[in-house]
């Protein structure tokens, strides 16, 4: 408590000391007003604008409704896949030392790094009948191009580094002297990874895969390649959105833009809420 | 007395074999999934000769987006550099009310999709839109010309330098910057002598990651670009154009540039960290 009064006192007084105040707080908010706030006023205007009925029936068509269930089923897919992946590229990262560690490292930002579009192509070719994938999975009876597993798919890719890059410094920091004292009283690899490791890393591998689900929910270019975007059947909710403005049906792309943002606000309010609570647990007050 | 077996003796063989599979597996699955898919770029747009890919860069229309998004990151990285340093200082610096909200805001675009972003400010400048009317009274064209893709791109890329510089700023807290003040340091100066060479790597971080987006944002800019061809085309709007037309080997082209320009910022990424561990 008295920490925070005397850095408030400090900071209090460093608005008088140092300069820039007006200048910067003026340049910051004519910035968000303009850029962010505006635009964003636009769609809750617009979606106050439509009604309650009207939103309810707009959100609750069935095309509206195939494509809200299409995008979270793929993105529930995606988040499970990066749970798994994030998870094991995390642990072998931190633990083990092996030729091309770094290397392997740097390839964990390559999916932030590549425009979405471009992972769209390359994915779609690479598993379409004739691609260098798609030639061994469709015989197979796994048909993967203009498929929820395709939307799967380009989620996943755009959303790799979420779960890794948010378990590996935690794994970085762990103290490792509770796992040596549960190896000196015989417990095996498995249950100290199982009984002393994973609970420590658990708040951030759940808001790691939180954080994967909420931008595969979101994502657009990668998705819109490999997916066919058929009615009804491969059509994510955010591609509806823009379908309905190019129809200038402003009032349905708003509603159901507003419900993607409404379920984004949830996720992110969800692993705050995790983040918070699953840490507090853990330190002893 | 026994001695104390070290932990790392206890490591049996089947310790070590199970590193492996695992060391293994990690590196299959990259592979698989994120190092094929990239080279697999480079790979299609060159697959024909290069007479051929110089062919498909030189395109008109493919040149023509190459230009515009090069016109976007240009015009967009001074806005984001003043922006990020403003605010990253206005939040650091001093205590107001409404600071956390004001931080809140600024970090909002990133849990926005930029598809929805689009959306927003199509709601905001299109014909039925807030500003629709009034602007088109007035004559001026935002949406479907390059300043409503100038501006949907400093939303999405906005957040990108006030995050790497503003926890920077709070580590190092303002003495030297007080210290400067004491001796008669005016504004500018203490920015320019103390402030800046403090913040140069996460500035210049900061400046790659949001113009590496700047260039590569395909969603929002979808939305508001109108997609005129030969116009209104930024090179990620281009590839899907080619790609809609069956003209794979040029989509694959133009999608070879953004694959390089991804790579050097990856560099950028790695040189940036191990300069400032």
């Amino acid at each position: 408590m008295s920490m925070a009064a005397i850095t408030a006192a400090q900071a209090g007084r460093q608005r008088r000391v140092l300069p820039g105040f007006g200048l910067t707080m003026g340049l910051t908010l004519t910035y968000v007003g303009i850029i962010v706030l505006l635009p964003v006023i636009a769609l809750v205007l617009k979606g106050a604008e439509i009604g309650p009925v009207r939103f309810w029936a707009i959100v609750t068509a069935p095309r509206t409704l195939a494509a809200l269930q299409l995008t979270i089923t793929a993105a529930a897919l995606a988040a499970a896949f990066n749970a798994a992946y994030g998870l094991l590229m995390a642990w072998v990262l931190v633990r083990y030392r092996f030729p091309g560690r770094r290397l392997l490292d740097a390839m964990m930002d390559i999916p932030f790094a590549l425009p979405t579009a471009v992972a769209g192509l390359s994915l779609t070719a690479l598993f379409s009948e004739n691609g260098w994938y798609g030639q061994f999975l469709a015989p197979a009876g796994f048909p993967v191009v203009y498929t929820i597993w395709g939307v799967a798919i380009a989620m996943s890719f755009t959303s790799i580094p979420f779960v890794v890059r948010t378990v590996q410094p935690i794994l970085e920091d762990m103290d490792r002297s509770q796992e040596e004292a549960a190896r000196t009283l015989g417990a095996t690899p498995l249950q100290i990874f199982v009984r002393v490791i994973f609970p420590a890393i658990l708040p951030s591998f759940l808001v790691g895969t939180t954080i994967a689900f909420a931008r595969s929910l979101g994502e657009f270019g990668a998705v819109i390649f490999i997916a066919g975007n058929l009615p009804m059947k491969t059509e994510i909710a955010s591609l509806l959105a823009v379908i309905r403005l190019e129809e200038y049906d402003y009032n349905g792309a708003a509603a159901i833009a507003l419900t993607l943002v409404a379920i984004a606000m949830v996720l992110l309010v969800l692993s705050n809420w995790l983040q918070s609570r699953l840490t507090r647990r853990r330190v002893p007050a | 007395m026994t001695p104390v077996t070290p932990p790392a003796a206890l490591a049996p063989r089947q310790d070590r074999k199970a590193q492996w599979l695992l060391i293994g597996l990690a590196v299959a699955l990259t592979l698989f999934i994120v190092v094929v898919p990239l080279l697999y770029i480079l790979w299609r747009a060159l697959s024909e000769g290069l007479a051929v890919f110089a062919q498909n860069i030189l395109a008109p229309d493919t040149l023509h987006a190459i230009w515009l998004t090069s016109a976007v990151a240009i015009v967009t990285l001074p806005v984001n550099l003043c922006v990020g340093i403003a605010a990253a200082w206005l939040i650091a610096r001093f205590t107001f009310p409404g600071r956390k909200a004001l931080l809140t805001i600024i970090e909002l675009p990133f849990s926005i999709s930029p598809i929805i972003a689009g959306v927003c400010y199509l709601l905001l400048y299109g014909r039925q839109g807030l500003l629709g009317p009034a602007l088109a009274a007035a004559d001026i064209k935002i949406l479907f010309a390059l300043p409503g893709i100038v501006l949907v791109t400093l939303f999405v890329t906005g957040p990108f330098v006030a995050r790497e510089v503003l926890p920077l700023m709070q580590a190092q807290g303002s003495e030297q910057e007080q210290a400067a003040l004491t001796l008669g340091a005016s504004g500018w100066q203490i920015f320019r002598r103390v402030t800046l060479p403090n913040i140069r790597w996460a500035l210049l971080y900061g400046a790659v990651l949001a113009t590496a987006r700047a260039v590569g944002e395909f969603g929002a800019v979808s939305v508001v670009s109108g997609a005129i061809r030969g116009q209104t085309m930024t090179l990620p709007l281009q590839i899907e154009l080619l790609f809609n037309d069956l003209n794979v080997v040029g989509a694959f082209a133009a999608a070879s540039t953004l694959t390089l320009i991804a790579l050097v910022v990856l560099v950028l990424k790695t040189l940036i960290e191990a300069r400032t561990r």
